[in-house]
């Protein structure tokens, strides 16, 4: 039910509609939930409306954080599971 | 897809459940994740099966389909039976059976039922049928009330009097606090992803204070929600219950104002009934006086709804609140399957018993 798709808005357009693409295919959503709508930033998609901007700094931090639990492994060594 | 398929890389999920192992050291927890989609997540890519074994993970009451009652779906299908009646819903609602009949049912029967993927859709066929009521079931959470209400202020803008909502729309955070006060011992929650980027961080805050509860707002990928058991690991190893954000890419800490004040302004708080849960007191949404012209209950008072009636031996309600697992239905897999579900956690794609179906329960360590 609250599944949502980060897609691009390539293009704000009247009457709070706005046009965004995922894997090529383009579509129309409304913004009418949104405050800022900056072009070439990916949105949230839920249900025909952008939910929320992604934040590319916080999921930039997130990659690497995650990124540093194989790092993190390498040091330690392999874990005895028992 | 970029902002999903980072979050699948298979390596790291090992790490990460390592890290898990070493700050218990051995201690036994019990998490719940909150959503349907999370729950669709863990049973998808087989993570429960990959955590250590002193880590449980309980499904909750996150999917706003299963915890619909059947009082809801009688009046949807009332409502459907009416002559001049488009009924317009999300395409999860059609095989929950009611007392007896379905929405699925009765467009078999004939009768005009829609499935939408967006109100704007349903705004569409209003304009498109002036001669007709366009009603559409609002059966959501705080994820999706928002743009339930901003069709309601299209609606009222345009003047466009043959649309209306039928409202179920429930909150999050009173469910949590239900359970948080129940018999159920939980040591945290993986709190709902896209939900929160409406209502943030806060609304989490009494679970920690009050209760003591570990939260983690988790993004719906596999390394996600990996990745949030691990920080809740963290803060139950460190004893430092608190609510942190790990889908913070998406769900900020302040949530998105500006879609709460669109809900705010169309719906009100009101009682709600749960699916075997109960009556949660403020937990539901029904529609602003302002906006009566605009809502199902009010224009349509006199409903031919038949009586309420149970499904004997259905244990959903124990299940929506971790309480049960599905394997201790009677009915789960012999008398209730996908194809011929007999409750509403076997018919949403993101109800425990569906994915429990679907995925199998092998390797399980639920503490049985």
């Amino acid at each position: 039910m609250c599944l949502g798709i980060p897609m691009k808005l390539i293009r704000v357009e009247d009457g709070d509609r706005g046009l965004v693409e995922v894997d090529g295919m383009q579509k129309t959503v409304s913004l009418a939930l949104l405050e800022e709508r900056p072009e070439g930033a990916y949105v949230l998609v839920h249900a025909g409306y952008a939910l929320q901007l992604v934040d590319e700094e916080e999921a930039e931090k997130t990659l690497k954080l995650l990124r540093e639990f194989a790092e993190l492994k390498e040091k330690m060594g392999p874990e005895d599971p028992a | 897809m970029k902002h999903i398929s980072e979050y699948r890389d298979g390596k790291l999920s090992v790490p990460i459940v390592e890290s898990m192992r070493r700050r218990l050291d051995g201690r036994q927890v019990t998490f719940m994740e909150v959503c349907g989609t999370h729950t669709m997540s863990i049973y998808r890519y087989g993570l429960k099966w990959m955590l250590p074994e002193n880590v449980n993970l309980l499904s909750g009451p996150g999917c706003p389909v299963c915890v619909t009652g059947n009082e809801y779906i009688d009046r949807a299908v009332a409502l459907a039976k009416l002559d001049d009646v488009i009924l317009t819903t999300f395409g999860d609602m059609m095989r929950v059976p009611g007392s007896s009949s379905s929405l699925e049912r009765e467009r078999a029967a004939g009768h005009d039922v829609r499935v939408v993927y967006s109100t704007l859709e349903a705004l569409d066929l209003a304009r498109e049928n002036p001669g007709k009521e366009v009603v559409f079931l609002g059966v959501g959470f705080e994820t999706t009330v928002p743009t339930i209400a901003a069709s309601i202020l299209v609606a009222m803008a345009e003047g466009l009097k043959n649309f209306t909502v039928a409202s179920a729309n429930k909150t999050v955070p009173e469910a949590l606090a239900a359970i948080a006060t129940g018999e159920l011992r939980l040591n945290g929650f993986l709190g709902p992803a896209h939900v929160s980027t409406i209502i943030g961080a806060e609304p989490y805050s009494f679970l920690p204070r009050d209760h003591g509860l570990a939260v983690v707002i988790a993004g719906f990928e596999p390394l996600d929600v990996l990745h949030s058991i691990d920080m809740l690991c963290a803060q139950v190893a460190e004893d430092r219950p608190e609510v942190e954000l790990q889908y913070a890419r998406i769900a900020k800490a302040e949530g998105n104002p500006k879609a709460r004040e669109i809900t705010a302004k169309v719906f009100e708080p009101c009682n709600a009934n749960w699916r075997g849960i109960g009556v949660i007191p403020g937990s539901g949404l029904a529609l602003r006086e302002e906006f009566a012209d605009f809502d199902a209950e009010r224009k349509f008072p006199h409903l031919e709804v038949e009586p309420l009636r149970e499904h004997a031996g259905c244990i959903c309600g124990d299940i929506l609140q971790g309480l049960a697992q599905p394997e201790d239905c009677k009915l789960f897999g012999g008398a209730c399957t996908p194809e011929s579900p007999v409750g509403a956690c076997m018919v949403s794609s993101e109800g425990t018993c569906a994915a429990h179906f679907k995925y199998g329960s092998s390797g399980g360590h639920r503490g049985d």
